[in-house]
């Protein structure tokens, strides 16, 4: 699957589009297919997004899972510091990223 | 020959009181291959040195920024007011407002942007810098020599 | 150190405005993307993996506990409670908001800080000796020869989009502690035969994808003609450097094409040129500058400590640096705490480290490239008192130049160039050196990660480097062996085929085996594997 990310241009934050609007948590994004370019394209002029780009990805129990690791670290925080990520609590994260 | 200058209307902002060269400038090849024009082009790949011989007959200097982010230009601008050419030069092409104090303090005296620049903006930049730090070829005095004036 | 007067205050203040206004009209979408990335790039402010990153400049490494206390208050009141102490002796927060900028710029030109020109095509923070003004072996202070080219370089006109970043170090000993002929334009301030001080000026060092160590290409420049010289080397880059290729952009590739004769030759071309315009500071600002850089009220005491303790006996060997007062040291506050990230400081370190420094140091740090935090002038006498203090917080750890003492950039961890995770790779290593006891073994062993070719972890300079790499999508990592940031400059060997990362700290403790079973008498590392060659590693490492 084809997921889009950016960045929010304002506060920074990583967000993943969910099909109707930019969220910062991966679990919502959705698979744009061939469509990326033309969203992209909308979403940045209007500056809803900041820098967006595609990334390939494999839905893994329901949820898109980044092809490249850097996307994964990317999509909840660097693996060095659990409490700064999207989920300190979550015992698993490492090897979701990973 | 090759005309490829731009006309003064489109110039949207001039630091001169002199009338502006009212035809097209040529490329610094052209130019050189002959004795007529006083209008030149300097793209960023040409060396502004080359015109040094022929600074007296050369009333307009348009310097070419096809991406505002290659800044030969500004070393071209430099070169020619180092040498004593007192003529326009105008920087034409990917010149943004956030680029015109820097563009100054290099000698460019006029400006013709590819997009035009709001007003208010440019208002702003040009009374953006209180001061300077180091000599260029504007007439702003550096800092250091500020500091020390009454000594000197 | 350096005080700003009316000037400096008016320029960093301006500034501020100029980039509130830049960041406004972004936000409006007055300016794109593409056109705003320059400018927010000249005010330290990366759109990074995880959020926008501002790298805050320390002018040669040098600052104050109002300021150190100050970033701290930016760590707290925007990030996440830490800053990352960088390889040019910069500070970086990597959580940080575009909306909020302007205010932490605001925040900085307080107390006499800002983010100018510390990322973009511009010359960027000078960096300098990390014991400068403190050491036994300088010639003299190199710190107000570095702040003079601040100014020259700050908003300079003509060199705000050269084809590439630009980056200069002065140092003033013949002991190299700044990685000088790594840099853009290194310069050492020397006397010449008849005892007058001039610049030596080395163009075209520095690390990357292509690393080259800079040739010396004017022994002896006078002071008095040190701005009009950078200045035509400068002008000379601007105008031929490529801009055809970024990977081919830097000054060290020009110097390389054209041969050092050649740009020699254009440099001095330009600079006979240069100095009929008459661009040369008076000479009485260096006169200005340098009190600033005065020694401190040093007073004779106690020449020797208490050895009694074996851990601060310990601390004292390695972290602390012999001063040019015999009654004081400088000294090392460590931060790579085994296990931990290189270079980290959580803001309640910060802010205790700048109570140290005015207790301990005369009110003044450094910041050193290699990403620890030194307190120049600490008397002998209070080093105990210190010592427990910095215990106390993690901030002790006695591996200053040890294999624990690891410079790493932050790495896939961090940043959207890179290609592997260099952060975990080094906490690794520290620890399978602390568990097993090996790293106290060693002595000194300068270990550098960097975590893509880009090399901001400086591993082409490491005793031993570690290069991360992407192998089809999968973080791999490659060794090399030889590196030196010091006078004995020189750019590490690879020594084979790459490793994962269990591999490659296997490897690691390979490598440190074959010195220790070959070493003689004193040698370090570096010693032995110059005497010894590659060949014995790479037998350990993959027969």
């Amino acid at each position: 699957m084809i997921v889009l990310t950016g960045n929010d241009l304002k506060s920074g934050a990583v967000t993943w589009w969910t099909g109707t609007h930019w969220s910062i948590h991966i679990e919502d994004a959705v698979d744009v297919g061939e469509n990326a370019a033309t969203i992209m394209a909308r979403e940045e002029s209007s500056r809803r997004v900041n820098v967006p780009y595609a990334v390939e990805a494999t839905l893994t129990a329901g949820v898109a899972r980044p092809n490249h690791i850097k996307d994964r670290i990317r999509a909840l925080g660097p693996t060095v510091r659990p409490d700064l990520t999207l989920k300190p609590a979550d015992p698993d994260l490492g090897n979701w990223v990973i | 020959m090759t005309d490829i200058g731009t006309s003064p209307d489109g110039v949207q902002l001039r630091f001169r009181n002199d009338e502006p060269v009212d035809h097209a400038s040529v490329t610094v090849d052209a130019f050189l291959e002959q004795s007529n024009a006083n209008a030149v082009r300097v793209e960023p790949g040409d060396d502004a040195r080359a015109l040094l011989p022929h600074l007296g007959q050369i009333q307009l200097v348009e310097v070419n920024f096809p991406a505002f982010g290659d800044g030969r230009g500004y070393s071209s601008a430099r070169i020619l007011r180092e040498a004593g050419y007192e003529g326009e030069i105008r920087a034409v092409g990917d010149v943004l407002v956030d680029q015109l104090p820097y563009m100054k303090r290099c000698g460019f005296d006029a400006f013709e942007p590819d997009a035009a620049l709001n007003s208010d903006d440019v208002e702003n930049a040009l009374n953006r810098w209180p001061e300077v730090y180091q000599a260029a070829t504007d007439n702003g005095t550096p800092i250091w020599n500020k500091r020390h004036a009454a000594a000197s | 150190m350096y005080k700003y007067d009316q000037y400096d205050q008016a320029m960093v203040d301006a500034r501020v405005a100029e980039f509130r206004d830049q960041a406004k009209r972004r936000l409006e979408g007055k300016l794109s993307e593409d056109q705003f990335k320059p400018l927010r790039l000249m005010n330290g402010l990366y759109l990074q993996l995880h959020a926008y990153m501002l790298r805050v400049a320390v002018p040669y490494g040098t600052l104050n506990s109002t300021q150190m206390h100050a970033l701290a208050d930016i760590a707290d009141k925007y990030d996440r409670g830490y800053g990352h102490f960088t390889t040019r002796q910069n500070i970086q927060y990597n959580w940080i908001k575009l909306e909020d900028a302007g205010d932490i710029l605001a925040d900085l030109a307080k107390v006499e800080m800002h983010a100018i020109q510390t990322s973009g095509n511009c010359i960027r923070n000078i960096s300098s000796d990390h014991f400068a003004g403190a050491a036994q072996d300088e010639l003299i202070d190199p710190r107000p020869y570095a702040e003079l080219l601040r100014q020259w370089s700050s908003f300079h006109p003509e060199f705000m989009y050269l084809p590439r970043k630009f980056k200069i170090a002065v140092i003033a000993s013949d002991t190299d502690r700044a990685a000088m002929k790594l840099h853009d334009i290194g310069i050492q301030i020397v006397k010449n035969t008849s005892g007058e001080l001039g610049a030596s000026f080395f163009v075209g060092g520095g690390m990357g994808r292509t690393p080259m160590i800079a040739p010396n290409i004017r022994e002896f420049v006078p002071l008095d003609q040190l701005v009009t010289y950078s200045e035509a080397c400068l002008r000379v880059y601007n105008r031929y450097g490529r801009r055809d290729n970024k990977y081919k952009a830097r000054i060290k590739i020009l110097v390389h094409e054209l041969g050092a004769e050649e740009y020699t030759r254009q440099v001095e071309e330009e600079f006979a040129l240069l100095l009929e315009q008459g661009i040369e500071p008076p000479f009485a600002e260096l006169e200005r500058i340098k009190p600033f850089f005065a020694d401190p009220a040093f007073e004779d005491s106690a020449k020797t400590v208490d050895r009694s303790d074996p851990d601060f006996a310990l601390w004292v060997d390695r972290n602390t640096n012999r001063h040019k007062h015999d009654s004081y040291v400088s000294a090392v506050i460590s931060l790579k705490p085994v296990g931990g990230i290189p270079g980290d400081a959580t803001a309640e370190q910060m802010h205790l480290m700048a109570d140290l420094a005015k207790d301990y140091s005369f009110d003044e740090l450094r910041v050193m490239h290699t990403q620890n935090i030194v307190l120049p002038h600490v008397k002998i006498t209070d080093l105990h008192a210190l010592w427990t203090k910095l215990d106390e917080a993690g901030l002790g750890t006695p591996n200053l130049d040890q294999i624990g003492d690891i410079i790493a950039c932050p790495g896939l961890d961090y940043c959207s160039l890179a290609n592997a995770r260099s952060i975990p790779l080094a906490q690794k290593i520290a620890q399978r050196f602390d568990e097993t006891g090996k790293g106290d073994t060693l002595g000194e062993l300068k270990l550098k990660i960097s975590g893509c070719i880009n090399a901001c972890g400086h591993h082409h300079a490491g005793h031993i480097g570690i290069l991360g790499v992407d192998k089809k999508g999968v973080e791999n990592y490659q060794l090399s062996l030889g590196g030196s940031e010091a006078e004995d400059t020189a750019l590490g060997k690879i020594t084979g085929r790459g490793f994962d990362e269990a591999g490659v700290v296997e490897a690691v403790e390979t490598v440190t085996d074959v010195y220790l079973q070959n070493k003689q008498g004193e040698e370090r590392f570096l010693d032995t594997y110059n005497r010894i060659g590659m060949a014995p590693f790479k037998e350990a490492l993959y027969d």
